[in-house]
C-alpha cells in the first residue's frame, strides 16, 4: 500500500479542493483522481440519477477535467471513439444506469470490432437494490459482456483505484478495446482511506502481446526474399501499434506493393509510390484482383474481414500467407497462415525489415498500374470529372482534397459516401481516416467528429455524412452549439439510403423498398443550432462553398446535392471472389 | 473434418461474470455445450472449467483461442477422448422395498459398481461414477424396478499428459512470462496436449 498521495499526475494540475485536507475520499473522487492520473483531459458524458455522486465530485474538477455534455449517450461513446482514434489515447465516457448505459451498447460494439480503446464509467443503482428491478436498473454487465474487452461492477469504493487502473491498462494494451466499469451509487458515495493511484502494469491472466518468435520472423523473411509477386495488405494494427515508421521502412526496403483495408488507411500517405490502394468490396480494382495472383501475401495488423476477402474459398488460394497480428485468435481465423508472426508489429516489423533483401518489382507493380488505368478509364474518370450536370460524390472529395491538401481528419459515416470518401480521399497523416469499419454504424460520423476535433484541435476535422446517417445522430449539433468544437459537416445528400438502394437496384431487381428518405432542410436545422451553413447543387458553386466551409471560423454545415441514383464501383458482389470484382452495373 | 467429442479445460481467475463470458463464446456461434463443470482447482484462487462439446478440431481450436483471449482466463486446452481420463458422477433414487425384496437388483447394483449413499425406509440413493454409457446403462437396468429420480454431474477430466498448473501459474505471475506459458501450437505439435 502506498501512503496517501493524491496528486499522482505528472502534469502540473491544480489539486482538487474536495480532497485537499482529507485522506478520506469518496468513491466518486477516486474515479476522478484515476482519470487525472491517467492524463485524461476530456470526458464525454451525460448525467443521471445513478451517477450523480460522480457528477457532483466533477463539479470540483472543472480545472483538470473537461466534460463535454453530449445530447445522447450514443453520441458520448462515438465521440470518445473519435477522440481515441485521432489522439491514440483512451476515450472516456460517463453515463448513468439503465437507459444511459444501454444507449452505449452500439458504440461499445463498434469499439469492440474496430479495436478502439474506450473506458466507460456507468452509474448503477445502490448495491442493495441490484436485482430488484429498481428504477433505471439494468443488468449492464451482462448486456455489455459480448461487446466489451473487459467489464466489471464495483460495489465497494475501496476497489475503485485498482479497478480504474486495470480498466485503462486493458483498454489500451495489446489489441485495444472498450471497457465498462459499472459503479453502484453506494460505492460512489462511500468514503474510504485513499491509497493513491498506481497504474496497472500486469495482470497475470492477461497477455497483451504474444512473445515474438524469431524462427517465424526468419521463415517469413525467407518467404519474402524468395517471392516473385509478393503483396502487402495492411490494417489498423499498424496505426494502433504506432508502427507507421517501422511499416514504412519495411515497405520501402522490400519494394513490395501495399494495399490498405479501410481501417488501415492513412498508416502510410495515400500517395506513397508503393501504396496501390484500398482492398475490399468497394476497394480498388488492382489490389482485389491481384490478391489472387500474388505468390506471397503479407497481412499486417488486419483480420481478413469478409468485406475484404469476399468468398473465402476463392481468396488468395495460390498464395503463401504471412500473417502478422498481435491477437493470436486472429491467426487462422478466416485465412490459414503459412507463417504466423505473432506479436506487436512495432516489434516484429523491424526484425523482418532487418532480414529482408532490398528489392524492386517493376513488372509486378506494373500489373497494379495496368489495373489502375482500367479503373481510371471505366470508373474514376466519370466519378471525378463527370460529363453530366449532376454532381457526383467523387468530385466533392476531389475538391476537398485540393483544399485541405490531404491534411484534414476525415470522419465518415456509413454508406455510399463512406466508400467514395475512402476511395478518393488524399491523406498525408496517420490517423486521418475515422470511420465505422467493422460494425458499419450509421450515425457514427457526427459524434465521432466531435471527439476527433478534441483529439487533435490543431487539424481540420471534416465529417462527411450521408442524408440518412446524419438524421440518426443530428442531435449532437446541440453539443457543437454549446461546446464549439471545430467540426466541418459535409452532407452528401442523394435523397436516398444510397447503399441499400444500390443493392436493391443490382441484386433485388430495382425494388426500391423503403430507401426513399425525406430530409429536413439541413441548413435550417443547423441554423437552429446556431451553426452557419449552405447548400449547393451546381458544379460552379461547389468549390467556393467547400472553401467557405473550411475557412469559416468554427463549425459549418455544407449540404451538397449529389446524383440520386449514382452507384459506387468497383464492387465485389456478395458471395463472389475478389477477382470477380465488377466495374459497372452491366457486369453484375 | 469430422465432428467429435472434445473436452475443453479452462483455467481462470475466480471472477463473477466469467462463466457468462465463456458461455457466450459458444452460444454466439450456436454451439451446444454437452456438459459443463466448474470448480476451484488444486491451485488457490484458480478455477477450472471442464466443457464438453461436439465439434471439429478446427472449430474447437478457434473456440479455445477466443476463450484464452478473455482477460481473466489463464489458459485453455482442448483434448480428444483418448487424451483424457474422465468421469461423471450419477445418483439414482430407487424404492427401498423393491431393492430389499429383489435379490436380482442387489446383484445388478453390485455389477455396476453402485454404492449406497443414503438408505431410508422409503427410498435408497445409489451413486455410480463412470463414463456416460455406464451411467446410462444403469438407468435402463433400474427403470423396471421403479427408478424414482436420476441426476448426473458434469464431466470432470484429467489430461493424461499434463504436469498440472502450479508451475505454469508462477510463470503467469511474472511480468515476462516464459515461452512455456506463451507457447503456441506450431511449436508444440509433437505434444499431445494442445496449448497456445
Amino acid at each position: 500500500m502506498q501512503t496517501v498521495k493524491l496528486k499522482a499526475t505528472p502534469k502540473e494540475k491544480k489539486s482538487s479542493p474536495a480532497i485537499k485536507h482529507a485522506q478520506e475520499v469518496s468513491g466518486s473522487v477516486a474515479v476522478l483522481e484515476a482519470l487525472v492520473a491517467e492524463n485524461v483531459e476530456t470526458i464525454f458524458g451525460y448525467p443521471g440519477g445513478a451517477i450523480m455522486p460522480i457528477y457532483d465530485a466533477l463539479f470540483d474538477y472543472k480545472e483538470q477535467l473537461n466534460h463535454i455534455l453530449v445530447r445522447h449517450e450514443q453520441g458520448a461513446i462515438h465521440a470518445a471513439q473519435g477522440f481515441a482514434r485521432v489522439s491514440g489515447k483512451v476515450g472516456v465516457v460517463f453515463a448513468t444506469s439503465g437507459p444511459g448505459a444501454t444507449n452505449l451498447v452500439t458504440g461499445l460494439a463498434d469499439a469492440m470490432i474496430d479495436s478502439t480503446p474506450v473506458v466507460c464509467v456507468t452509474g448503477q443503482v445502490f448495491a442493495h437494490l441490484l436485482g430488484t428491478d429498481a428504477f433505471q436498473e439494468t443488468d449492464v454487465i451482462n448486456i455489455t459482456t459480448p461487446v466489451t474487452k473487459w467489464n466489471y461492477q464495483v460495489t465497494d469504493a475501496t476497489e475503485i483505484p485498482s479497478v480504474m487502473a486495470k480498466a485503462f491498462y486493458i483498454a489500451k494494451s495489446g489489441r485495444p478495446g472498450p471497457v465498462v466499469i459499472d459503479i453502484t451509487k453506494n460505492a460512489q458515495i462511500q468514503k474510504f482511506s485513499y491509497p493513491g493511484y498506481a497504474p496497472c502494469e500486469h495482470i497475470r491472466s492477461y497477455r497483451p502481446k504474444p512473445i515474438v518468435r524469431k524462427e517465424y520472423v526468419e521463415q517469413a523473411a525467407e518467404l519474402i526474399n524468395s517471392a516473385e509477386r509478393p503483396f502487402i495488405i495492411f490494417g489498423q494494427g499498424v496505426i494502433l501499434g504506432k508502427a507507421e515508421k517501422e511499416f514504412k521502412q519495411f515497405v520501402e526496403k522490400s519494394g513490395i506493393p501495399a494495399a490498405w483495408t479501410i481501417m488501415g488507411m492513412s498508416a502510410i500517405p495515400t500517395d506513397h509510390p508503393l501504396g496501390v490502394g484500398m482492398l475490399g468490396m468497394h476497394g480498388n480494382y488492382g489490389p482485389n484482383v491481384l490478391t489472387n495472383e500474388c505468390d506471397v501475401l503479407i497481412a499486417i495488423g488486419m483480420r481478413f474481414d469478409d468485406r475484404v476477402t469476399g468468398r473465402l474459398d476463392k481468396y488468395a488460394k495460390q498464395a503463401k500467407v504471412i500473417h502478422l497480428d498481435i491477437d493470436p485468435a486472429e491467426i487462422d481465423k478466416n485465412v490459414k497462415a503459412t507463417v504466423p508472426v505473432w506479436g506487436d508489429c512495432k516489434e516484429t516489423l523491424p526484425l523482418l525489415t532487418e532480414l529482408i533483401q532490398q528489392k524492386v518489382y517493376p513488372q509486378w507493380i506494373n500489373r497494379f498500374h495496368e489495373f489502375r488505368q482500367k479503373e481510371e478509364d471505366k470508373v474514376i474518370k466519370d466519378e471525378m470529372n463527370p460529363k453530366g450536370d449532376v454532381l457526383t460524390m467523387g468530385e466533392v472529395i476531389r475538391d476537398l482534397n485540393e483544399l485541405t491538401a490531404g491534411n484534414a481528419i476525415v470522419v465518415t459515416d456509413v454508406g455510399q459516401h463512406q466508400m467514395v470518401a475512402c476511395r478518393y480521399s488524399k491523406m498525408n497523416i496517420s490517423k486521418s481516416n475515422i470511420t465505422s469499419g467493422g460494425l458499419g454504424t450509421m450515425g457514427y460520423a457526427l459524434p465521432a467528429a466531435i471527439g476527433a476535433a478534441y483529439g487533435d484541435p490543431t487539424r481540420t476535422t471534416v465529417a462527411i455524412i450521408g442524408d440518412g446517417g446524419f438524421q440518426m445522430t443530428l442531435q449532437e449539433l446541440g453539443t457543437i452549439m454549446q461546446f464549439k468544437p471545430n467540426v466541418k459537416i459535409l452532407i452528401l445528400n442523394n435523397n436516398f439510403l444510397g447503399m441499400v438502394r444500390q443493392w436493391q437496384q443490382l441484386f433485388h431487381q430495382n425494388r426500391y423498398s423503403f430507401v426513399d428518405i425525406t430530409s429536413p432542410d439541413f441548413v435550417q436545422v443547423a441554423k437552429g443550432f446556431g451553426i452557419p451553413g449552405s447548400s449547393v447543387n451546381k458544379r460552379e458553386d461547389l468549390k467556393k462553398a467547400l472553401k467557405t466551409m473550411l475557412e469559416t471560423d468554427g463549425s459549418y454545415l455544407l449540404e451538397v446535392m449529389v446524383g440520386k441514383e449514382n452507384n459506387v464501383f468497383p464492387m465485389v458482389p456478395q458471395g463472389r471472389g475478389v477477382a470477380e470484382i465488377v466495374l459497372s452495373a452491366d457486369e453484375v | 473434418m469430422q465432428k467429435q467429442e472434445y473436452t475443453i479445460t479452462v483455467y481462470t481467475e475466480n471472477q463473477i461474470g466469467l462463466l457468462n463470458r465463456i458461455a457466450i463464446i459458444f452460444s454466439r456461434r450456436k454451439i451446444n455445450i454437452e456438459s459443463l463443470n466448474t470448480s476451484p482447482s488444486e491451485v488457490d484462487s484458480v478455477h477450472r472449467f471442464t466443457i464438453v462439446i461436439n465439434e471439429t478440431e478446427d472449430v474447437v481450436r478457434k473456440l479455445c483461442r477466443q476463450i484464452e483471449k478473455q482477460v481473466e482466463v489463464l489458459k485453455a486446452y482442448f483434448n480428444t477422448q483418448e487424451e483424457i481420463v474422465w468421469q461423471e458422477l450419477a445418483l439414482y433414487k430407487v424404492p427401498t422395498d423393491i431393492i430389499a425384496e429383489e435379490v436380482k437388483v442387489e446383484r445388478l447394483l453390485r455389477e455396476h459398481g453402485a454404492k449406497a449413499v443414503v438408505i431410508r425406509k422409503d427410498y435408497t440413493v445409489f451413486e455410480v461414477a463412470g463414463h456416460r454409457e455406464e451411467t446410462d446403462n444403469l438407468i435402463k437396468v433400474l427403470e423396471p424396478y421403479g427408478l424414482i429420480e436420476f441426476v448426473r454431474s458434469g464431466r470432470v477430466a484429467i489430461i493424461k499428459d499434463s504436469a498440472g498448473f502450479h508451475e505454469r501459474l508462477k510463470e503467469f505471475e511474472t511480468h515476462q512470462p516464459g515461452e512455456n506459458t506463451i507457447e503456441n501450437e506450431f511449436l508444440s505439435e509433437n505434444e499431445k496436449v494442445f496449448s497456445m
